[in-house]
């Protein structure tokens, strides 16, 4: 177990420095970070004096390795854009989107899973029929034509929810809250609404597909020909065999909630930081695009380690036992 | 108990798709007596199986039982409504399956799957239900019992595990086992074992067992009585060494040649020429007659229903010569 | 007596790589022939929902590659517009002309020829990227399954570091550095380029994952490992016997990512860093259009809207429907 973990967390490194390396490799290499920081009129002797400052003379490895040194204490540099520092502007932004993909996986889970569930029993219903309908169109609405549908029908026609930002927040340290106040809750539903939609119905085909995959399988007709109740085959076997593969894919998914809450917050206007990168890619802010990279990056990983973490406690034959193998 | 524990009356199971109706099962009939081993023996796509899961309830849709009657202990149970059947399945009649490796559920321990089967059925605490377990375990030979009960079935050989399905069968001690292909899965040594297991079980508690297998040595080794089925009937019947030394039907007789035998006349293996035809392709008249080396005219036009010829029964025209002949002199 | 079972073993080899050579030719009849096998087409006609998504894709190809016939208007050409036809509601609401059936936008350019031209390039590009990514992951596949070993570690390890950020992410990066090495000037040009190699190397990895898959699992079989010791050249193996194999998942995976793709491409267009609108897509419409949401102007952003969705959810009711009737198991 122990060596899985080590061996988790060393591939969890590599693949950190490779998005380092691609972050770096951007900030350095794809336009010139001295002409963004100074006008056109300061002379060639002083741009040069610059470089030299700045270190970018020395050596790749050399420059990979204090990019990396800073990266790791939270240094990213000034923004071309706004000329501060990037740390203290994802700081800002951090709490919108943060708040914003939890409430919609929040969501997504809540309803996602019990549709898949019952979709997955109840094959031929109306019901099913039905929902399995909207899932495909929930699919195919890409995610910025609902949140415009949404303004339209909501904002613009029965004016309930406002249709951009966040509402009134409320300030806790460096974090800024708008779950805590009813205009924060009030601005904060159709972006995740729209958010979640997306997540939903994949959530909801996964577990009808995984759903009906374990009902095929031996161990459940076996558990048919002991007469076991229709509930405790179906909530209490295929349920459990539903839900543990199912645990690790939604997980995945759900971190993509934090790239697809780039589009999101661009519809709603929702100040987060998936807003702030698309607008450095517009102005080609390079040390915030770099900077939105590594946390994604590291997001991600960190993620992906939760959940094959969480697969392996989850599965017991995934768990090495020093027990002897029965002799048969 | 008088009277048999099961009794098939000219089962039919169909099988409606986009093409027609196709019959699976056509017009089976047998009996199983208390404590009495039946194989069933037959190809691949015969139809055991499918008699198995029609007699247990457990057909898959679009398959249906279309015809027929099955009673357990004269109670008449293919027409039961599903609660009533769940409470029969376990209970009265139990069926083990082929992959060991796949009838467990693998993230449950052995322990709680014994315990949830015995708590189903029998109404006892979880202590007594868990001492129950134990006990199964041990009378299927598996050792070590207090520990390995609370053990993950992939932590089990599959012998093992083959064992721990057959402990989940007789948990409630049913009248009748329907075992479908039990040690097709095993390894040959293994085989021996699981089959002395259902032997004595059989003989220990008077369950009935319906073997189900494509091989004829373990039928030869466990059961009393054969049926031989073909295309969705039952060929042949009868008890065991009957059969297998004097087989009557000529399918048979092609299935026992085929057979290697240790010690047997050496010279070469006769096949049966042709392949058992698909369910949409069976032949007017008896289905073996492209394939029968003993094929007449008869045997084209009527399909012959199962007639006694001796000990056993056999469905054939060369049993009954004197119908065969009439149907041939009334067609011209 | 060893001459003769040289001979023989020589006379057996020359009739497996006859075998092997003539199946090669006969598995792509096959993979072609299962396509149009009567069970598919038996199962394509009897669902009306996807004889009708069928309908409607057909339809929305036809309009789009006729563009430039159909279209009433030429919404690109700066001459024939008219400011003072701007912002016109559709034809049915009060203050519309059937001149302009969908109403017209902020610059007085009609709605459907926009519409129409916006189809093209959305489906031109999707086509395109699906294309494309088809060719680089079925390559790399292909060579994972084939080689094995370092090949197939390496490949493999890049598809999974791919595999676990979204394709959105990936194809903002991709965009964001070409606009970053581009100059200005010409970055319009090469807009929808890029667009498409954004949404190449953020999908190769499926078609590259289920081909690899495939063929590793022919790879194993003996009429392979025949035509192997017989000197079948590699590349004749693959391409006549691997790669056939594959073809039916493949197509499957192609009709999921059409529609991802064009979902994909209008996303990039929306967020503005897609294609530009001197030559919109219809993302870059709905984008234009979010601007007039508010004052009431639905139509600008709408009805571009409803056509990508109809386009989007027809590709992928035949995906489903594909992937229902290649699946054996679901038989």
């Amino acid at each position: 177990m122990l060596i899985f973990l080590a061996r988790r967390l060393f591939q969890a490194v590599l693949v950190m420095l490779a998005v380092a390396f691609i972050a770096f490799a951007l900030f350095n290499y794809v336009g010139d970070p001295i002409d963004s920081m100074v006008g056109q009129d300061t002379s060639l002797a002083d741009r040069q004096q610059l470089r030299q400052e700045l270190g970018l003379n020395d050596s790749f490895v050399v420059q990979f390795a204090r990019f990396v040194g800073h990266a790791a204490r939270g240094e990213f540099g000034l923004s071309y854009q706004q000329q501060r520092p990037v740390a203290q502007i994802i700081l800002e932004r951090m709490p919108a989107t943060l708040e914003l993909s939890f409430v919609s996986a929040a969501l997504a889970l809540a309803l996602g899973v019990p549709m898949g569930i019952y979709t997955g029993l109840h094959r031929g219903s109306w019901l099913s029929q039905g929902l399995l309908g909207l899932s495909l169109v929930g699919v195919s609405l890409p995610t910025f034509l609902i949140g415009i549908l949404l303004i339209l029908v909501f904002s613009v026609d029965l004016k309930w929810l406002p249709s951009f930002g966040r509402g009134s927040v409320v300030h806790f340290g460096w974090w800024t809250s708008g779950l805590v106040t009813r205009d924060g809750w009030r601005a904060i539903i159709m972006p995740s609404v729209t958010l979640a939609l997306f997540q939903m119905t994949l959530i909801m085909r996964l577990v009808r597909a995984e759903m009906i995959e374990v009902l095929r399988t031996d161990y459940i007709k076996f558990a048919r020909a002991r007469g076991l109740s229709n509930r405790a085959i179906n909530f209490g076997h295929a349920l459990k065999n539903t839900l543990v593969p199912v645990i690790t894919v939604a997980g995945l998914q759900l971190g993509s909630i934090i790239a697809f809450a780039i589009i999101t917050e661009t519809v709603f206007q929702w100040p987060g930081m998936g807003l702030m990168f698309i607008q450095a890619v517009s102005s080609v802010d390079i040390p915030v695009m770099a900077a939105y990279l590594m946390l994604v990056g590291f997001f991600f990983v960190i993620i992906n380690l939760v959940v094959d973490l969480l697969y392996h406690v989850i599965d017991p034959r995934l768990r090495i036992d020093r027990e002897q193998v029965g002799i048969g | 108990m008088t009277g048999p524990v099961l009794r098939v009356e000219n089962l039919r199971v169909q099988l409606p798709n986009r093409r027609g109706i196709l019959t699976a099962i056509d017009n089976v009939s047998f009996a199983i007596e208390p404590g009495e081993v039946l194989g069933i023996v037959g190809e691949s796509g015969a139809g055991k199986s499918l008699t198995g899961a029609a007699i247990i309830g457990l057909l898959e849709p679009p398959l249906r039982v279309a015809g027929g009657r099955i009673s357990l202990a004269g109670r008449r149970i293919d027409n039961l409504p599903d609660g009533a059947m769940r409470r029969i399945r376990g209970r009265e009649i139990s069926a083990i399956f082929q992959d060991p490796l796949t009838s467990l559920n693998p993230l449950y321990t052995v322990g709680r799957q014994l315990v949830e089967t015995i708590r189903t059925h029998l109404d006892l605490p979880p202590a007594a239900a868990r001492e129950r377990a134990l006990s199964l375990l041990r009378e299927v030979g598996i050792a070590g019992g207090d520990q390995r009960i609370d053990h993950y079935p992939h932590q089990f050989s599959g012998g093992m595990r083959q064992r721990i399905v057959i402990a989940l069968a007789i948990a409630a001690n049913p009248r009748l086992i329907i075992a479908d292909e039990p040690t097709t899965a095993l390894d040959v040594s293994i085989q021996a074992q699981i089959i002395a297991l259902l032997k004595r079980l059989s003989r220990d508690h008077g369950t009935a067992i319906m073997l189900i297998t494509h091989d004829m040595g373990v039928i030869a080794e466990t059961a009393h009585r054969v049926a031989v089925m073909y295309a969705g009937r039952i060929v042949e019947i009868g008890k065991v060494r009957e059969i297998v030394g004097n087989p009557r039907h000529p399918y048979t007789r092609g299935l026992m040649g085929s057979i290697p035998r240790i010690g047997g006349a050496r010279g070469r293996l006769r096949q049966v020429e042709g392949a058992m035809p698909r369910l949409n392709e069976i032949p007017p008249g008896c289905p073996f007659n492209p394939r029968c080396p003993e094929a007449f005219d008869g045997c084209r036009q009527r399909r012959p229903e199962l007639m006694p010829t001796g000990s056993g029964s056999a469905a054939c025209w060369l049993y009954d010569k004197s119908a065969a002949s009439m149907a041939a002199v009334a067609d011209g | 007596m060893s001459s003769t079972l040289v001979c023989g073993s020589i006379a057996s080899r020359w009739a497996l790589a006859d075998l092997a050579s003539s199946a090669g030719a006969q598995r792509w009849h096959l993979a072609l022939h299962r396509v149009f096998d009567s069970d598919l087409w038996w199962s394509f006609r009897r669902s009306p929902v996807t004889v009708g998504a069928a309908v409607i894709s057909l339809v929305m190809v036809a309009a789009a590659l006729l563009a430039g016939w159909i279209a009433p208007h030429d919404p690109f050409d700066p001459a024939s517009l008219n400011l003072l036809d701007a912002t016109n509601p559709p034809a049915w609401l009060p203050g519309g002309s059937w001149r302009f059936p969908l109403g017209t936008d902020d610059q007085g350019r009609d709605i459907l020829s926009a519409i129409l031209y916006g189809s093209r390039l959305s489906l031109g590009i999707g086509f395109a990227a699906v294309l494309l990514a088809m060719a680089l992951g079925v390559t790399l596949g292909l060579l994972a399954g084939w080689r094995g070993g370092l090949v197939d570690t390496i490949i493999m390890r890049i598809a999974d570091v791919k595999l676990s950020f979204p394709a959105i992410l990936i194809a903002l990066l991709i965009d964001g550095v070409a606009r970053a090495m581009v100059p200005h000037d010409a970055q319009t040009e090469i807009a929808s380029l890029v667009v498409i190699a954004a949404i190449v190397l953020s999908s190769w990895v499926q078609y590259a994952r289920t081909v690899r898959a495939s063929a590793m699992v022919e790879r194993d079989k003996e009429y392979i490992q025949a035509a192997r010791m017989i000197g079948v050249r590699p590349v004749r193996i693959v391409v006549g016997h691997l790669l056939p194999n594959a073809i039916g998942p493949v197509l499957v995976v192609a009709t999921i990512n059409l529609a991802l793709a064009i979902l994909t491409e209008a996303t990039l267009s929306f967020l503005g860093v897609g294609l530009p609108p001197t030559q919109p897509s219809l993302g870059t419409l709905i984008r234009n259009g979010n601007d007039y949401l508010l004052s009431g102007d639905w139509w600008i952003s709408i009805f571009p809207g409803v056509a990508l969705a109809v386009l989007i959810l027809s590709i992928n009711l035949l995906g489903d429907w594909l992937r229902d009737a290649l699946n054996p198991k679901l038989r």
